[in-house]
């Protein structure tokens, strides 16, 4: 399956990525060869096979609902490009 | 000393030959003087290890030691390191320092382990080579024209260039399997959950699993007594005992059943290599075992299957990075999404971009049956193959790689070529099974890595194939340089 510069840009939008310009005709000529790669799946028959989500076919541990987690906010926030009174600063977003 | 092993190092250091300090210092010199040659290292820590040494040494004296207490390591990159940046090879995370330990790096340093740094890697652990990486490509120590293979390339090349004398690893579809046969050394990656993924940056959630990389089978059972078990941090490791991976080390190869998959030693097996693989599966009969042809028919289908799931994962755990709350920022958003997307445009190299743009298409509403389902199928298949074959046989045995090591910037701009290369080693991860690639031999110079595939949790019976083969063999000692 091949796709054009269109679904590169509108996958780009989908994942937030900016891609240069000019690197866009070699992203839709790479995506193109992956998917056609990829495509070689529909040659088997997997009519009736139950998909395999965990090797071991686990399900999701439960555990004693109590916090354990500490109050870490200030040597986690540490780490962030720009927090203020310990909130994360991003750029305005309602008008 | 450089050439010496984990184990021997560690009777070194319980006899008083060495201290841990007067090693500590050795590795970090070496480090000095010859990886700019190899560029295996983003990170070294010699303060950091220069005072673990100290407090090893003081417990070897006090004879509170373990059998870890002040032997150096190195750990791959994308483990996370308290205070240390943890980089995964990406402009995204260049200025990271992790406010926390990943428990694989926790349990190394509760062990008494010394941390001599953080090792080079494919960005985000995405690629076969080490050349994704931000802070460049490394070079394979057998020939620096050459990749190290990746993701985990430089923790393969230090190891190799005796540079430490172990390292730390993960494998998504052959990250440490791949890279160790390249660079001539000894790796496992343990069953799916055998070690905690916590602090361990996520690449495809449902197949990263970190493991050994060191010169020996007796050095990887050492540091997977340390690494192995299960994690509360970790809701996917698992709570199958763990067992002392070093006792069984000695056990004898008679009446082991090995099954050698026909798929695997084919067309797309190089024939120099497939000299090489069937004199190794001939020495392992000869020390008690037999050989069987078995088959995994759906081998080929492993790489679309991987190149759906994997991408897939990584859209969803990559979509963290947005610049919010750690890592790289674009200059001067404008808005919420121009922050997004030229965070993100700029953080990421192109290996990474194509990935995430593959996964989210896969999981675009409409397509989600045709492949993210359909690759979930295929995973089950390829599972129940496996299966069927150790019902007869208790080990599969093949190639680790088609080809040994390519030179640097040969299939960089052509993504499926590189993908190809990944046709051994990635059925294992989608099934969850434990595998080790062990070198074997030698093409033009260059190692050749035989691979060995286990039931689930039958890391013990890998590791002590893999003894028995290195007592009765040479390869897994060649040096590729003069230490």
């Amino acid at each position: 399956m091949s796709i054009d510069r269109s679904d590169v840009e509108r996958i780009a939008h989908l994942a937030r990525l900016e891609l240069n310009e000019q690197d866009i005709p070699a992203y839709t000529e790479n995506l193109s060869s992956i998917l056609n790669l990829i495509d070689e799946m529909q040659q088997i028959d997997t009519d009736g096979v139950e998909p395999l989500a965990h090797p071991l076919d686990a399900v999701q541990r439960l555990r004693a609902d109590e916090v354990t987690e500490l109050n870490q906010r200030d040597k986690l926030q540490a780490v962030a490009p720009a927090v203020e009174e310990g909130l994360f600063l991003v750029p305005k977003v309602i008008e | 000393m450089f050439e010496k092993t984990l184990s021997e190092l560690a009777q070194d250091l319980r006899n008083g030959t060495v201290s841990s300090v007067e090693l500590t210092q050795a590795f970090i010199d070496r480090i000095n003087r010859c990886d700019s040659e190899y560029n295996s290292f983003i990170t070294t820590t010699p303060e950091l290890a220069l005072q673990q040494a100290k407090a090893a040494d003081e417990s070897l004296a006090a004879g509170t030691a373990g059998p870890f207490t002040g032997l150096p390591i190195a750990h791959k990159d994308l483990f996370c390191t308290e205070g240390v940046k943890t980089s995964c090879g990406s402009k995204m995370l260049d200025n990271f320092e992790s406010p926390y330990d990943a428990t694989v790096v926790a349990k190394f340093k509760s062990a008494g382990a010394v941390m001599l740094g953080k090792t080079n890697m494919d960005e985000f652990a995405m690629g076969s080579t080490n050349e994704s990486s931000f802070y460049g490509a490394c070079k394979n120590p057998w020939d620096i024209s050459r990749v190290p293979g990746g993701s985990s390339g430089g923790s393969a090349a230090a190891v190799a260039a005796r540079l430490t004398p172990a390292a730390t690893g993960s494998d998504t579809g052959g990250s440490i399997r791949q890279p160790a046969a390249f660079c001539g050394i000894t790796g496992i990656k343990p069953t799916y959950g055998r070690v905690s993924r916590y602090g361990m940056v996520a690449y495809a959630s449902s197949l990263d699993q970190g493991g050994p990389m060191a010169r020996s089978a007796e050095d990887c059972a050492l540091m997977l007594n340390v690494m192995a078990g299960q994690d509360s941090m970790d809701s996917t490791s698992s709570a199958q005992p763990t067992e002392d991976y070093t006792a069984s080390l000695n056990n004898s190869l008679q009446g082991l059943k090995i099954g050698v998959p026909k798929e695997f030693m084919s067309a797309d097996l190089d024939s120099a290599m497939a000299a090489q693989i069937e004199t190794a599966i001939k020495q392992l009969e000869s020390l008690g075992a037999t050989i069987k042809e078995v088959s995994l028919p759906n081998t080929r289908m492993s790489i679309p299957a991987y190149y759906i799931i994997a991408p897939a994962e990584a859209s969803s755990n990559l979509s963290r990075f947005d610049g919010v709350r750690y890592g790289y920022r674009c200059e001067n958003p404008q808005d919420l999404e121009d922050l997004y997307k030229r965070t993100r445009g700029e953080g990421f190299g192109s290996e990474v971009k194509r990935r995430i743009m593959v996964g989210t298409y896969a999981l675009c509403a409409g397509y989600y049956d045709a492949y993210y389902n359909k690759a979930q199928q295929i995973r089950r298949l390829i599972q129940q193959d496996f299966m069927r074959i150790f019902e007869e046989v208790d080990v599969i045995v093949g190639p680790t790689t088609p080809s040994p090591a390519f030179t640097i910037g040969e299939k960089v701009n052509d993504p499926v070529a590189m993908y190809m290369e990944d046709i051994f080693t990635l059925s294992l991860n989608l099934a969850g099974l434990p595998g080790m690639s062990v070198p074997c031999g030698q093409v033009n110079g260059l190692p050749v890595g035989l691979q060995l595939i286990g039931n689930y949790f039958d890391e013990a019976r890998l590791l002590n194939v893999a003894h028995q083969y290195q007592q009765n063999t040479e390869w897994h000692t060649l040096s590729p340089v003069t230490a």
